[in-house]
Formats: structure tokens, C-alpha cells, sequence
């Protein structure tokens, strides 16, 4: 049995349509992310999953329980982190914890163990009040009350936004921990980055998913060859690259340009004079891997020319 | 069960530590008090006024005799033309000026009437009014003994006033009842308002929401810090107006804190409708100062007499429970009323409660939308 099964799924509030016909579904123990920018429904998704919303259309089956039938039952099975869940502020590290094992019927003793990867970093800090914490530890004092009661299903939604890059990579280690204790997880994000650990990921945009796939396969089935360029002049590099006739896509990535070119086969020579031509001599380009990112803005170009 | 435990833990830990919040609870009233005791008072007090008298008889010196020795006044000088009325009063410290015409005494004694004007300076007109009754009433009782004296009974209508219940028409008498009702509205409504809208503000209401605990749970744990506080701010009230203020308590003290819990009932059951339609704390809370607050002061009767509002007002005041609610606590309190005598206000309190619990155990989600 799946741990969890959504079958073409709509909700639209009042102006907006924040899902079109959502499928997908999610095997136990699967540690599956949602990759997707700002406003593409992650959200929505993730309350509808939860039972804190009743799809428009389509049907939703949580650890073999109907979202909008048996929504009692699903709830305490479920550990939730909301995107904005900013714990009780004026409570400690301990009272929280405390607290959220208390209101889901369980003590810290029972489940220690579970926690105590994440919790033991965050003990010496037991009677600190949660809203004196950094954003990394608040996190993770979060991920910890969420789990606290043993959930089945652990719903995470963009637990990483506004957390520092070490943070976040501790953060998916702990995760990675959880898989292996057997706990389904399914995660948001809009990093990129974070999807390459996930074991597979669905690319969500505009609230319908382009793909789902393992993070190998997506960057796989992205088919064109990148060229990374590097100059001095990034910026005046990216508007000459916007010119050049064989261009088919230009994104910023870190330090280099990730360019592609319409022809099967880029022709670097040929690219090299031109940027020389244009005044930009000192050049480098190389042929890269492809990652998540390119294909998923690759497949964002394309959503948007069927349109 | 446990989980409402924890629940309830919780409440009283975020209460007791927002030391800001409750020192404003319990400040405020006995703040309120002391304005309403002292400060904000009905009763008059050594009104400076003058006299401009025209027949300067025996008469109209004992009528000036009186009036000066009435603590209420103090009589702060003599006119002597009535031009001179004008540039008294713009001077600004003479609040009355009381005017006999020629010959009153005269008059009075032959045909039973005269002419006196009673002047005010009306920029403070609460003041003006008291003055001018206050200086009425001198008058009648002068002339009624007069009357007695002179074995005349052609000296007009002279009315025997006496005033029952709050013989001394101490506003404090009246003020402390409107008092407790402000409070309670202000701690059982606008806090309860506030505690759960903060919950949904913060994005907690969610995982309290997906959690075990039952909605009547959450309702309950929130309503439940606020009905102690309540109950500790009137007991406050009470004891600060007993002692401090001398306000008289002729009734029962257990029917006062009964009723006292069901209007405590009312304004938790409005805080908790409140916050299921308001969605962050700023609107909570301007509903509920425009909405409880405003009605609670203006249209109860705390200040502006229920019987001399417009008819339209007097029709919403009906559905201000704090108008019965004050009927009932001044009632107990100056006349010692009891159930028999207050069952109707009580039902009616009673049955707006029932309607706003259902309403609001309703109107509260288990879920987002």
C-alpha cells in the first residue's frame, strides 16, 4: 500500500486556481520532495494532504485513509511542519517539546529515541526561550516537535526557507536519519539543491506537476547540452549571449552561465568568436553536467510556450 | 485527556509570562476605579457663584445664607447691575450667578411668588445642571418653610424629593457595576479574542488543528486562564470598592458571583466568535474594542442613562448584555435584589449566552476554510 495516493486533484480559492489536476503518489518510507518556486501550490497541496483542506475535485488517500472522510483518524498519525510555524516564542526549547508531545498524547521518554539525533544538539539549550533561538535550531526544534509523537507520515513544508546553507545541510541529514528509521517523508522546497537528495522529486509549477521522477532521471531527461560560461563581465556576457542567433537559453548559475544553444550540438568555436566579436575576450567556456535546476527551468520555458 | 493537559499547562505559562498583559489587567481596574471614584465624579463641590440682588430685603439674605453655607457652594462675591453678568462669566471662574428681582421679599409675602433667575455657565453642562438643581432645591426648601412660618399655603408646589437607595448620589455607587462589566468584556472577550487569533497568526493553529485535541478542547483551554483572571478582577473590584470606596453591597454574594460567572460566560463565548472570524490579532481586537467595548461604555447605562437615548439606540442597547448585566449587579448591589426579583435579566443573559456558546461552537473550523 502506498503511504499515499492523490488522484487528480483541483482547488481553487477564490480567484486563484492553486491546483490543477494533481496525481501523484507516494510508496512507504519514500522520502519524496516537492520542488517548485513561490505561489506554485506546495502549500495547498500540503493542507490538503493534511486534511486542513477539502479538495474542489479529485480524491486524496493518506496511509489508506480518505482525506476528507477520515480525517480524524489521519490526523494523529501525521507530523506536520508548517511553512511558518514559528513554535510558542514565549516558551523554552523543553516546554515546547513538552508541549507538542503532550497535546499528540505522548511523552518525550517513549519517543526519545526517535528525537534525539535532532533534540541532543538543542538540550544544552533546553530552557532557552524557542524565540531566542537561530533560525537553524528553531528548525530543528521544530522537526523535533513534529516527530515527537511518532508519526507515520512526516509533512514538511519548506522546513529549509530562511535557514542558513549549514543548517540545511544538517537538517536533510537528519532526514536522511528518519528514512532510515522507516518514516515516510514528504518535503518542499524551493532550493534545488535539496532535490538531488530526495529519492524522487516532483516539479511543481503554476499548481500542476511537470514531472516526477528520481533527481537522476529528471536531470536525464533534460537532453541539451550545457555550455557554462565564465567572464568577468557577467552581466554584459549575459546580455551579448541574449543576442547570439543560436540561443535557446541563458540563466545565471553561481559563478558561470549555464547556455544552450538550439542546434543538437553547440558549436563552441563558432560561440567563442562571437563573444569575442562582442568585445568579451576572456572567456571560458566548458561543456557541464546538466542539474535539477537546468531542467527544471528548461521544462518552465517549456510550459510556457504551449500556453 | 492529557493532551487538554498539556493544553491547559500551556495557557497559563504564556499567560503568567507576559508580565506587560497582566499588568494591564489588573491595573486597569483599579485605575478605573480611582478615576471613576475620585476623579470622575457627579456630585458638586464648592462651586464658586455670585449674587446680584436687586431687593436686598431680609429675604434674600437668608436665601444667601443658605446657599453659602451649603457645601456645594461658596459664594464668591456681589454684582450690582446685571451688565455686569456678562464679563463675570467671561472671567470664567464664577460657574452661577443667582439674581433677585426687586422686592422679592415683598412679593414672596404678599402674593406668594417672586422673581428669581438662576444663571450657569453652560460650557460644562453636566455641571450647569447639578448647580442650577443643586441651587433649586435650596430654594424650594427655603420657601416651603417660609410657607410653614407664614401659615401660607399659596406658596406654589413644593415637591419632597428624596432620593433612595444612593442617598448620598455617589457616582462611585453607580460606576463600580459598570466597572466589572467593562473589565470582564475587556478580559474575557478582547483577551480570549486575541489569545486565539494570535494562534492562527503564528501558524500553531495548524498543528493544533492536525493534533488529537478536540476543537471544544482548544476552545476550552483558551476560555479557561481568562475565566480565572475574570473571576480574580472582580473579586479586586469588589473588595477595592468595599473597603476603599464604601459602596454598599446589600445582596447576596454568591448570587453577585453567580451572575457575575454567567456574564463572564457571555463575554468569553463573543471573544471566541470573534476570533473565529477575525484572522490576525489587530482585527481581533478592533472588533472587539468597536464592537464590545464601545457598546459596553456608551449604550449599557454605564454612563448615559439606557432611558434617555434616542428610541434607536434604547432598541440596540437591548442587545448589549452588559445593559442587563448592570441591571442586575446595581440591583444586588444597592437593593439587594435577589432571583426572584432579577429572573427576567437573568434569562435573558442566560439565553443570549446559550445562543452565542452554539454559535460560536459552530461558526469554529476544523479546518483551514
Amino acid at each position: 500500500m502506498p503511504a499515499v495516493e492523490v488522484y487528480s486533484i483541483h482547488k481553487s480559492f477564490k480567484k486563484v486556481q492553486a491546483l490543477r489536476d494533481v496525481s501523484f503518489f507516494v510508496k512507504q518510507g519514500e522520502l519524496y520532495g516537492f520542488i517548485g518556486p513561490d505561489g506554485a501550490g506546495k502549500t495547498t497541496l500540503f493542507r490538503i494532504l493534511n486534511t486542513l483542506l477539502v479538495p474542489n475535485k479529485g480524491n486524496a488517500v493518506v496511509l489508506g485513509l480518505d482525506v476528507v472522510k477520515d480525517y480524524k483518524q489521519i490526523r494523529p498519525k501525521l507530523g506536520y511542519m508548517p511553512g511558518r510555524f514559528s513554535l510558542y516564542h514565549d516558551l523554552s526549547v523543553q516546554e515546547n517539546l513538552e508541549f507538542f508531545a503532550s497535546v499528540f498524547g505522548a511523552s518525550i521518554s517513549e519517543n526519545y529515541e526517535l528525537v534525539a539525533p535532532i533534540y541532543s544538539q538543542l538540550e544544552p539549550f533546553k530552557n532557552r526561550y524557542a524565540g531566542k533561538l537561530s533560525g537553524g535550531m528553531k528548525q530543528k526544534l521544530a522537526l523535533s516537535c513534529a516527530l515527537i509523537h511518532k508519526p507515520e507520515l512526516l509533512l514538511l513544508d519548506e522546513p529549509t526557507t530562511g535557514v542558513d546553507a549549514v543548517s540545511r545541510k544538517e537538517f536533510w541529514e537528519m532526514l536522511g536519519k528518519l528514512k532510515q528509521k522507516g518514516i515516510t517523508i514528504i518535503v518542499s522546497t524551493p532550493y534545488m539543491d535539496e532535490a538531488k537528495l530526495c529519492d524522487r522529486v516532483a516539479l511543481i509549477q503554476d499548481g500542476s506537476i511537470m514531472q516526477i521522477d528520481t533527481p537522476a532521471n529528471v536531470v536525464k531527461s533534460y537532453d541539451r547540452k550545457i555550455l557554462g560560461i565564465k567572464s568577468s563581465q557577467t552581466y554584459r556576457l549575459l546580455k551579448v549571449l541574449k543576442q547570439y542567433e543560436w540561443m535557446h537559453s541563458v540563466h545565471p548559475f553561481g559563478e558561470y552561465i549555464h547556455f544552450t544553444e538550439k542546434r543538437e550540438q553547440p558549436d563552441v568555436q563558432a560561440l567563442q568568436s562571437f563573444l569575442v566579436n562582442q568585445g568579451i575576450g576572456d572567456v571560458i567556456i566548458k561543456e557541464i553536467e546538466p542539474n535539477i535546476e537546468d531542467s527544471f527551468m528548461a521544462l518552465m520555458k517549456e510550459e510556457a510556450a504551449h500556453e | 485527556m492529557s493532551s487538554f493537559r498539556g493544553f491547559i499547562v500551556k495557557e497559563f505559562k504564556q499567560i503568567y509570562r507576559d508580565t506587560r498583559t497582566l499588568v494591564v489587567l489588573f491595573g486597569m481596574p483599579i485605575i478605573m476605579l480611582v478615576l471613576f471614584g475620585f476623579a470622575i465624579r457627579n456630585e458638586v463641590d464648592n462651586v464658586k457663584i455670585a449674587v446680584l440682588d436687586l431687593s436686598k430685603d431680609e429675604v434674600t439674605r437668608e436665601i444667601i445664607g443658605k446657599i453659602s453655607a451649603s457645601p456645594s457652594f461658596e459664594l464668591n462675591g456681589y454684582l450690582n447691575t446685571y451688565d455686569e453678568v456678562r464679563d463675570v462669566f467671561k472671567a470664567g471662574e464664577i460657574k452661577e450667578i443667582v439674581v433677585f428681582g426687586p422686592g422679592f421679599g415683598k412679593k414672596l409675602t404678599r402674593n406668594g411668588t417672586a422673581d428669581v433667575q438662576i444663571i450657569t455657565d453652560a460650557t460644562n453642562p453636566n455641571l450647569a445642571n447639578l448647580v442650577q438643581a443643586y441651587t433649586s432645591n435650596i430654594l424650594r426648601d427655603y420657601i416651603s418653610e417660609k410657607a410653614n412660618q407664614l401659615q401660607i399655603s399659596r406658596l406654589g408646589i413644593a415637591p419632597e424629593v428624596r432620593m433612595i437607595y444612593n442617598p448620598a448620589l455617589k457616582s462611585v455607587n453607580l460606576f463600580v457595576p459598570g466597572i466589572i462589566a467593562v473589565i470582564l468584556m475587556l478580559v474575557s472577550a478582547l483577551m480570549t479574542s486575541i489569545s486565539i487569533t494570535r494562534e492562527k497568526e503564528m501558524g500553531n493553529m495548524e498543528i493544533l488543528l492536525v493534533s488529537p485535541l478536540k476543537p471544544i478542547h482548544i476552545i476550552l483551554g483558551k476560555v479557561l486562564p481568562y475565566l480565572v483572571l475574570s473571576i480574580v478582577n472582580v473579586l479586586v473590584i469588589l473588595i477595592l470598592a468595599r473597603f476603599i470606596f464604601d459602596v454598599p453591597f446589600k445582596g447576596s454574594y454568591l448570587f453577585f458571583l453567580l451572575e457575575a460567572g454567567l456574564f463572564i460566560m457571555t463575554a468569553l463565548s463573543l471573544g471566541v466568535l470573534i476570533s473565529s472570524s477575525a484572522n490576525n490579532q489587530q482585527t481581533a481586537m478592533m472588533i472587539s474594542l468597536a464592537g464590545l467595548l464601545l457598546p459596553t461604555v456608551l449604550l449599557s447605562g454605564f454612563i448615559f442613562p439606557v432611558g434617555s437615548m434616542p428610541v434607536a439606540l434604547q432598541f440596540i442597547s437591548h442587545v448589549v448584555p452588559a445593559k442587563w448585566f448592570l441591571i442586575i449587579v446595581r440591583d444586588i448591589m444597592l437593593k439587594g435584589s435577589d432571583i426572584f426579583l432579577l429572573w427576567k435579566e437573568t434569562l435573558i443573559l442566560m439565553a443570549t449566552t446559550m445562543v452565542l456558546i452554539a454559535a460560536s461552537l459552530k461558526k469554529f473550523k476544523v479546518r483551514l476554510q
